[in-house]
């Protein structure tokens, strides 16, 4: 009975430390919000973050994007060869690339690349006290820090997931037509006439921009959330990695739904 | 020397605080003159450091007040706070400079997120601060490349950029081998009468605090329990004080964290 209890107890606590840290989170985003205008006055501050977060992450994102195509391409041309249709491999690469892998595999690299990064940054700064000294010097910790690496991430991840479909149909190319022969000009010309702008490339940049905040928010709240001590960033870093990618994928499945949803 | 009322920098009256439950002081009562060095003592987790921490505003007292310039702390909004610690500075326990930014950098931080002036100007200021704590030839050395007592005078210079009325040091001798130790002793006593500022530093180091402080506030459960000049503490017969002073491991300050009585809690005695 007691055993009971004191399970019941612990379910207790552990749902209300999760409304507590939900509630935490989003005030913690208001401030973000309020205090983001340094980030466009003082660009450079947000530049930087981009490089951090996005040029340091290109090679990840172009060597995945590359074996995620040539994959696609190889068991795409095996389904689609069954039916005659070896010549739409790449509306079959495009689509699955534009619509959902791009956005999706590119927000679990980029979260456990940059993500991960700057909840270590943030979260060592704040074990180390230089949150605290900023704070004492009369300098917003969330303006100066936080803010930039935020933006960083919003505007880096839409740019790496539009080069991770790039660099994936690059890779179906690759297979489809070099190696395997499928004919050059049907492969481009019918991804060309099925794809759509607005329904399936923009539909993928709204979803990777989604994606992008809410790594980025993961990720800079973990840090500035942290408990300073070395296994307080450890469970923090392992936080932003677990929780980025389960938000990409619920999101995703949200997303989806809400775009696609009694589409052919 | 406290009874100077009418020229005190910092005032802390019936001031308590808690972490949750745990109440950390009890009714301090604290007064800083201007221009003084005034060093707070007590034994680790005594709430030395949330005292710096109530002065800087990181904190808020739970009840009394803590008056900073005549302004109560505890009642600035943001933009107030941080009016008033444009005029502190304060060192932390192991510097905590930006590790990614220079030396130079780092004493620059301040001047650049506070003042718009030019580069040539807070080039030159830099250097007259870095050039203060002896350390200007390492102003192109990253903070992972000096050492912890240059860490410390690097941090020093920072915490002075911007000509502060009231400097904050918290454990500034901590892990400082003796000559270390001296420099940064000296720099805290010379920085002080040659800005015209004032020092409120927590430490451990007795010996050395009793040299350059000219007023020293021992904390124990929660409250202040002696107090003195240098001179007034070297003769005091108070327990605290020669407990301190003498560094006896047991005392007023005890050795045991409270516990049952060891025949009680040790198997043999049960036995019995």
């Amino acid at each position: 009975m007691n055993g009971l209890l004191n399970f019941i107890r612990r379910l207790g606590a552990m749902a209300v430390e999760g409304v507590w840290r939900i509630g935490f989170a989003a005030r913690f985003f208001m401030l973000l919000l309020r205090h983001s205008g340094q980030s466009l006055t003082r660009i450079h501050l947000t530049v930087r973050e981009i490089y951090f977060s996005g040029v340091l992450s290109l090679l990840i994102i172009v060597v995945s994007g590359l074996f995620v195509g040539m994959v696609l391409g190889l068991q795409g041309y095996e389904t689609l060869q069954r039916y005659g249709s070896g010549d739409a491999l790449g509306v079959l690469v495009s689509l699955s690339l534009t619509r959902e892998l791009g956005p999706v595999v590119a927000g679990l690299l980029f979260a456990s690349r940059a993500g991960l990064a700057v909840t270590a940054e943030i979260g060592l700064m704040k074990t180390t006290e230089q949150l605290d000294a900023m704070d004492m010097m009369a300098v917003n910790p969330i303006a100066r820090v936080v803010a930039p690496r935020f933006w960083g991430g919003v505007i880096s991840m839409p740019l790496l997931a539009a080069l991770f479909s790039a660099m994936g149909v690059f890779g179906g190319w690759l297979i489809g037509v070099v190696f395997i022969g499928v004919d050059d000009g049907a492969f481009w010309s019918q991804m060309q006439a099925a794809v759509d702008f607005r329904f399936d490339i923009m539909n993928g940049v709204i979803k990777s921009f989604v994606f992008g905040a809410t790594v980025a928010l993961i990720a800079v709240f973990e840090g500035y959330d942290c408990t300073p001590t070395a296994e307080g960033l450890s469970r923090a870093i392992t936080r932003t990695v677990v929780t980025s990618a389960l938000a990409i994928l619920a999101l995703d499945f949200v997303l989806t739904s809400l775009m696609f949803r009694g589409q052919s | 020397m406290v009874s100077e009322t009418d020229n005190l920098l910092v005032s802390l009256k019936d001031v308590r605080f808690a972490y949750g439950e745990r109440e950390i002081l009890r009714g301090v009562n604290l007064k800083v003159p201007r221009g003084k060095v005034v060093a707070i003592m007590g034994g680790s987790g005594c709430g030395k450091t949330t005292l710096l921490r109530l002065i800087g505003g990181q904190l808020r007292a739970t009840a009394g007040t803590v008056e900073v310039a005549g302004r109560n702390v505890s009642s600035l909004d943001t933009a107030e706070l941080y009016e008033m610690r444009r005029r502190m500075g304060m060192l932390f326990q192991f510097g905590a400079l930006f590790t990614d930014m220079s030396v130079f950098d780092n004493v620059a931080f301040p001047l650049r997120e506070h003042t718009d002036l030019p580069f040539g100007l807070i080039r030159d200021m830099v250097l007259m601060k870095l050039n203060a704590v002896g350390l200007r030839g390492a102003a192109d050395l990253m903070p992972a490349e000096l050492s912890g007592g240059m860490a410390r005078r690097v941090a020093l210079a920072r915490a002075i950029a911007l000509d502060p009325m009231l400097i904050m040091y918290d454990e500034p001798f901590a892990g400082l081998d003796p000559i270390s130790l001296g420099v940064i002793g000296q720099l805290i006593r010379k920085l002080n009468d040659a800005l015209g500022a004032t020092t409120i530093m927590v430490t451990h180091d007795i010996m050395e605090s009793l040299q350059i402080v000219d007023y020293i506030y021992f904390v124990s459960e929660g409250g202040i329990v002696a107090e003195g000049t240098p001179d007034e503490l070297r003769a005091s017969k108070d327990p605290w004080v020669y407990q301190f002073i003498h560094a006896e491991p047991d005392g007023p300050v005890p050795f045991h964290y409270p516990a049952e009585a060891l025949d009680e809690c040790l198997i043999g005695g049960r036995a019995a």
